[in-house]
């Protein structure tokens, strides 16, 4: 074999690697290493300055592989690939060693064993590249269909985006409309636009787009294969309405007899088993909850049968499956408000003027039960002292939420505000730990409503909650006077914890992708790939990932349209070539690999008694290689003798330092 | 007195709840949440002086409500216990100054003496 | 635990009070859980618990007594129970820092010389009644239903904090004695203050104290309907019964309310001698239960007319 000829650049990251590392006696050993044939550093290698560096010590050097000593190849693995095929060396020549995150950060007050370790690193690096082969990338085709699930204005704006650059979205939605939370709202902060100023056109426009294939009433049911290759299989659950003949004209409802709490109103009204959420539904279509309606249920009843014009009623109706082929998804699925029953002290549940932050939108909206005029849900007369809550169950570790909602403070604000609106005589109190107002207009907006409402903050918090006559008596405290502070409320208003919407686990597993340790979506890199996931082709947005107003949600689901529309721009998809591969000769057929393939990339072709590998499948896990016993499937470039010398040299004589 | 109570006094966010819920604060000098912050400001001089922690009855409401599992009790209880190791009774329950009412239960006179004179 | 456990004796530690002081607690208690064929062994050669869980994470010698009861029941039996609520807390909460905390448990045995690992269950009567007994089986042997009495369930502290330790029951809204009372017959009344405090031993050194939180308290349970108070505590009995006349001092617009152990509202449902009620020991008069029961036994039907409100005087 030709002898190496292997550059290494040491980068010095500002001081974070610099300082727990002795970065000149790490070079200096380096140098001695065999098939080393230069040795640099800099303070910071992937500037500019530094990727210069790179570039022209390969060509004059004459050097045949590198080894960049930096942080994780998560971060800047592809910049310096990209950067040593533009002189013209293949880009699987060259390697990181990251002695930052797996060295510097962790032994920052050991100095000397840090710097050997970094050295250990370095040099098992230097023996993998020498032993990589060149490889060109796999290019597979790409299917140019997005699919977005979520149709609250996350996925409504994904949709709408990915549609607008010229490619074709299902959008998949659970319930039988659109709209999601925001259309629960009554007015928005900080500019108080109604959301059915604002949203209301876009639910149009997903409706009318010819790009946009909408799915509501629907659940994912399996989602197969890789990157612009899924497979996904949609239950469209049975409505028993034909969308196809209902009208819309809503005759049904008036006449069911079957009344439920309303999911779009809170629970502070009653819909119909046969419904639709509000008018401005899209699409415009009735279904029947077969959880709760007489005929079907107990056989009885009928009644919108007979009375539906459209002839639309259809008792019989069957879930049905539906398969796609899609290249890329988005999920947007949003979030719940925290179950208030656990809040023992507060009371919610118990008593009827105790309500949560969804159910004052209601009250608030001109769209609401009480057609925006603010009346209390026990008697309905309009509250004069209303106590807002805020942090009820976020910032509570005890409760498992030590995160921040991050939306409440402000749509307190806006609440109280409004309420003062609505009832000038009112006085709105709001209880807080501090008020979190970082967005663009929202300080100001908090101010307003201190200054010109006269909203009063208080800051402590509510210990607890009680019905006295009727009234609703509020134990709580105010720092600022420092005082225990007990008031007698005709309605209290808590400002529940934001938590992932229900289902969202199951719903990861079935996609492969990770939730965090409260549920929410997790993101690939949280400041660099935050709308990425780990799995290539899935995507989130909005309040899936973490709680967020509508202004980063838009914007996050506009981000992550970008990347698909990225990804759909190039004719096909290229993949990392460093899969596995079968050594033909030495295979026996046994098959123990194909059980260990999580991803069904290996089939036995039982003729000639060997495993294949399917390449656009393979994801390059290794879980083949590991089981193998002959030792003849093998990961490119990460070949069993590339791994055991990569172990000896990191290994050896280390004690003796 | 962290090691006494076991409290880790930096966990409290100065919420204010324990405050809110307490029953006895008419007549404290201290708040309870006063309290901690008092030792999280290094004047552990002003809590010795308080009369708060003897007015702490040990009825566990604030441990019950407190967002950040801080056992406010055992705060409360560690300086009595210091107070009470220095030799400073609140009350000599057994002295012949104090009269407990000759109706009382035996628990009475247990419960009170071991909390407030050792 | 097994369903059925009247085989197994089940010790009763008493406490301090419980056979002077507040001895209808315990004599109706003994005698309904006869009625009901629980076997009941009370400890002899008992001492103090020492009424309160010691919170000094150095006080190991605080949790010594407690230790000792705990070791001496194992000897009886495997379920220890104890009526008084402050007997309750230090009872269970040794026990569970017993069973948890390897520390204490270490320095509780090498100074005791034994080798107790929390392996007895301390629950209390309310539980046996509700997990060995059951509640439907109590109603079943009811002889004579409390008629249309309104009950406030008042638990105070001890019983229920803090929860963690002591998971008694939900502690903002429990409902263990509510249940207990509705299976005896009588009307059960919500109260939001049934778990505020009643100032305990605070009354050594301010009866002011008590008579506000007492007065809270009753006046809160009275607003919700009740008018007469069940509880387990022979303290909390101390303060709002006992000590009522504080109460009725200080604030003009308090007329008295009656308060009850529950073993007492159970021995009289279950038709024990009225003797060991000690109703005469009650300060505030309970003539409202007695003619309750009268009422309930004249008729056959025991949801009878409403009792009007009983004017009751402080003895
Ligand atoms: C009380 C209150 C007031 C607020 N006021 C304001 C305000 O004034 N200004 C502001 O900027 N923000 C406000 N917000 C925040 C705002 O509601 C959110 O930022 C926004 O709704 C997030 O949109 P989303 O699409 O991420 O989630 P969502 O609106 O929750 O939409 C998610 C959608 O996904 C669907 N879905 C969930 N799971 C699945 C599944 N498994 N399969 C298919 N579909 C699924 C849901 O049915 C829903 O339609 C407020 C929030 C609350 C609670
Ligand atoms: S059949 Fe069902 S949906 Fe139709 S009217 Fe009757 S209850 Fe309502
Ligand atoms: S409730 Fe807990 S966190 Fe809040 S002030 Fe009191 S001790 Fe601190």
């Amino acid at each position: 074999m030709k002898k190496s000829r292997v550059g290494v650049f040491v980068c010095h990251c500002g001081h974070n690697i610099a300082r727990a590392i002795d970065i000149k006696s790490v070079m200096e050993k380096i140098r001695k290493y065999p098939g080393v044939a230069h040795v640099e550093d800099y303070i910071y290698l992937c500037a500019d300055p530094g990727q210069k560096i790179v570039a022209d010590k390969i060509k004059d050097k004459n050097l045949d592989a590198i080894v960049i000593a930096n942080c994780s190849p998560n971060l800047h693995e592809k910049t310096f690939r990209d950067l040593v095929e533009s002189v013209n060396m293949n880009r699987f020549k060259c390697e990181i060693a990251n002695i930052r995150e797996q060295c510097s950060w962790p032994h920052d007050q050991e100095r000397e064993k840090a710097t050997l370790k970094s050295v250990k690193i370095i040099e098992s690096v230097i023996e993998k590249v020498k032993q990589n082969q060149e490889l060109e990338p796999i290019r597979v085709p790409l299917t140019k269909k997005a699919l977005v699930i979520g149709g609250g204005i996350a996925g409504i704006q994904a949709a709408l985006d990915i549609a607008n650059g010229g490619f074709k979205v299902i959008l998949l939605e659970r319930r039988a409309t659109i709209g999601g939370k925001m259309a629960q709202l009554s007015e928005t902060f900080p500019t108080l636009d109604c959301p059915q100023c604002i949203m209301t056109p876009k639910m149009v426009a997903v409706a009318k787009h010819e790009n946009i294939t909408l799915m509501t009433y629907s659940a994912l049911e399996s989602l197969e294969g890789y990157v612009g290759n899924f497979t996904v299989k949609i239950r469209e659950k049975a409505k028993y309405v034909d969308w196809d003949k209902c009208v819309g004209c809503g005759d049904c409802t008036e006449k069911c007899p079957a009344k439920v709490d309303s999911e779009f109103d809170a629970k502070l009204s009653k819909r119909k088993a046969i419904y639709r959420d509000f008018p401005q539904a899209v699409p415009n279509k009735f279904v029947i909850d077969a959880e709760h309606c007489i005929k079907l249920t107990k056989g009885k009843c009928g009644v919108c049968e007979k009375i539906c014009p459209a002839k639309a009623i259809k008792y019989d109706d069957k879930d049905e499956i539906i398969e796609e082929k899609i290249g890329a998804v988005i999920v947007a699925t949003g979030f719940d408000l925290f179950g208030l029953e656990k809040v023992g002290e507060y009371g919610y549940g118990k008593y009827k003027d105790v309500i949560d932050g969804l159910q004052f939108e209601r009250i608030l909206a001109a769209s609401g039960p009480t057609g925006g005029k603010v009346e209390r849900p026990s008697d309905g007369k309009t509250p004069k002292d209303v106590v807002f809550i805020q942090c009820v169950g976020s910032r509570d570790p005890e409760f498992g939420m030590p995160y921040c909602s991050s939306i409440c403070c402000m749509y307190t604000a806006k609440q109280a505000m409004l309420f003062k609106h609505a009832v000038p005589e009112g006085q709105p109190y709001i209880f807080c730990m501090d008020i979190r107002s970082t967005g663009k207009g929202y300080e100001e907006f908090v101010q307003r409503a201190v200054e010109e409402d006269g909203v009063v903050y208080l800051r402590g918090r509510v210990s607890k909650i009680y019905q006295d006559d009727d009234k609703i008596m509020v134990w709580g405290a105010d720092m600022a006077s420092g005082k225990k502070v007990e008031i007698p409320a005709d309605l209290v208003v808590l400002s529940t914890a934001i938590v992932p919407a229900e289902g969202i686990k199951d719903l990861a597993s079935k996609l492969r992708i990770t939730t965090d340790e409260y549920g929410f979506l997790k993101e690939a890199h949280l400041k660099l790939q935050p709308v990425e996931t780990l799995t290539s082709g899935i995507f989130i947005a909005g309040t899936a990932q973490s709680p967020k107003d509508i202004t980063d949600t838009v914007a996050q689901a506009s981000a992550a349209a970008s990347k698909i529309m990225a990804l759909f721009s190039s004719k096909e998809y290229i993949r990392s070539p460093t899969i596995a591969r079968v050594d033909e000769d030495v295979c026996k057929g046994c098959g123990i690999c194909v059980n260990a393939c999580t991803y069904s990339a290996i089939e036995l072709d039982t003729i000639k008694k060997i495993s294949k590998v399917n390449e656009a499948l393979c994801e390059g896990c290794g879980a083949c290689a590991a089981v193998c016993p002959s030792g003849a499937m093998q990961q490119k470039n990460y070949t069993k003798k590339q791994l055991l010398d990569m172990i000896s040299v990191a290994t050896e004589d280390y004690d003796k330092g | 007195m962290e090691e006494l109570s076991g409290q880790n006094l930096n966990a409290c966010n100065q919420c204010l709840k324990c405050t809110a819920g307490c029953s006895f604060v008419d007549n404290m000098d201290l708040l309870p949440n006063q309290v901690i912050r008092c030792i999280q400001l290094g004047q552990e001089d002003e809590v010795m002086k308080s009369k708060t922690p003897w007015l702490c009855a040990s009825c566990f409401t604030c441990v019950t409500r407190c967002p950040k599992g801080v056992d406010l009790s055992r705060i409360m209880e560690a300086i009595r216990t210091l107070l009470l190791r220095q030799g400073k009774e609140h009350i000599n329950l057994s002295g012949s100054e104090f009269k407990l009412p000759a109706d009382a239960p035996q628990q009475l006179f247990v419960s009170g003496s071991r909390k407030l004179s050792g | 635990m097994a369903e059925n456990n009247s085989d197994k004796n089940i010790v009763y530690y008493p406490g301090c009070t419980l056979h002077t002081w507040a001895k209808s607690l315990s004599d109706t208690f003994i005698e309904s859980f006869k009625k009901l064929d629980i076997n009941l062994h009370e400890l002899s050669d008992w001492s103090c618990c020492q009424a309160v869980f010691p919170l000094a994470r150095d006080n190991i010698m605080g949790l010594v007594p407690a230790a000792r009861i705990l070791i001496q029941a194992r000897e009886h039996g495997d379920i220890l129970t104890t009526l008084c609520s402050f007997c309750f807390n230090v009872l269970r909460r040794t026990n569970n820092a017993i069973q948890t905390d390897g520390e204490i448990r270490a320095k509780l045995n090498a100074y005791l010389e034994e080798d107790y690992t929390g392996d007895v269950h301390v629950l209390h009567p309310l539980e046996i009644l509700k997990v060995m007994v059951g509640f439907d089986k109590l109603k079943s042997k009811v002889t004579k239903p409390c008629g249309n009495i309104k009950i406030g369930p008042y638990y105070g502290c001890q019983l229920i904090r803090p929860p963690k330790e002591m998971k008694f029951d939900d502690p903002e809204d429990p409902k263990l004695l509510d249940m207990f009372l509705e299976s005896i017959g009588c009307e059960v009344v919500n109260f939001p203050f049934k778990v505020e405090c009643c100032g305990s031993y605070q009354i050594v050194q301010g009866e002011d104290m008590v008579a506000d939180r007492a007065y809270a308290i009753l006046s809160n349970a009275r607003k919700n309907g009740a008018e007469a108070i069940a509880l387990s505590c022979p303290l909390c009995f101390y303060n709002l019964d006992t000590r009522q006349n504080l109460i009725t001092q200080k604030y003009t617009d308090f007329s008295p309310m009656p308060v009850f152990y529950f073993t007492e509202l159970m021995g009289m449902a279950l038709g024990i001698d009225e003797g060991l009620c000690g109703f005469d020991k009650h300060k505030v008069d309970p003539g409202i239960l007695l003619e309750s029961l009268q009422k309930s036994s004249d008729t056959q039907e025991h949801v009878t007319v409403k009792n009007d409100q009983n004017k009751l005087g402080v003895n």
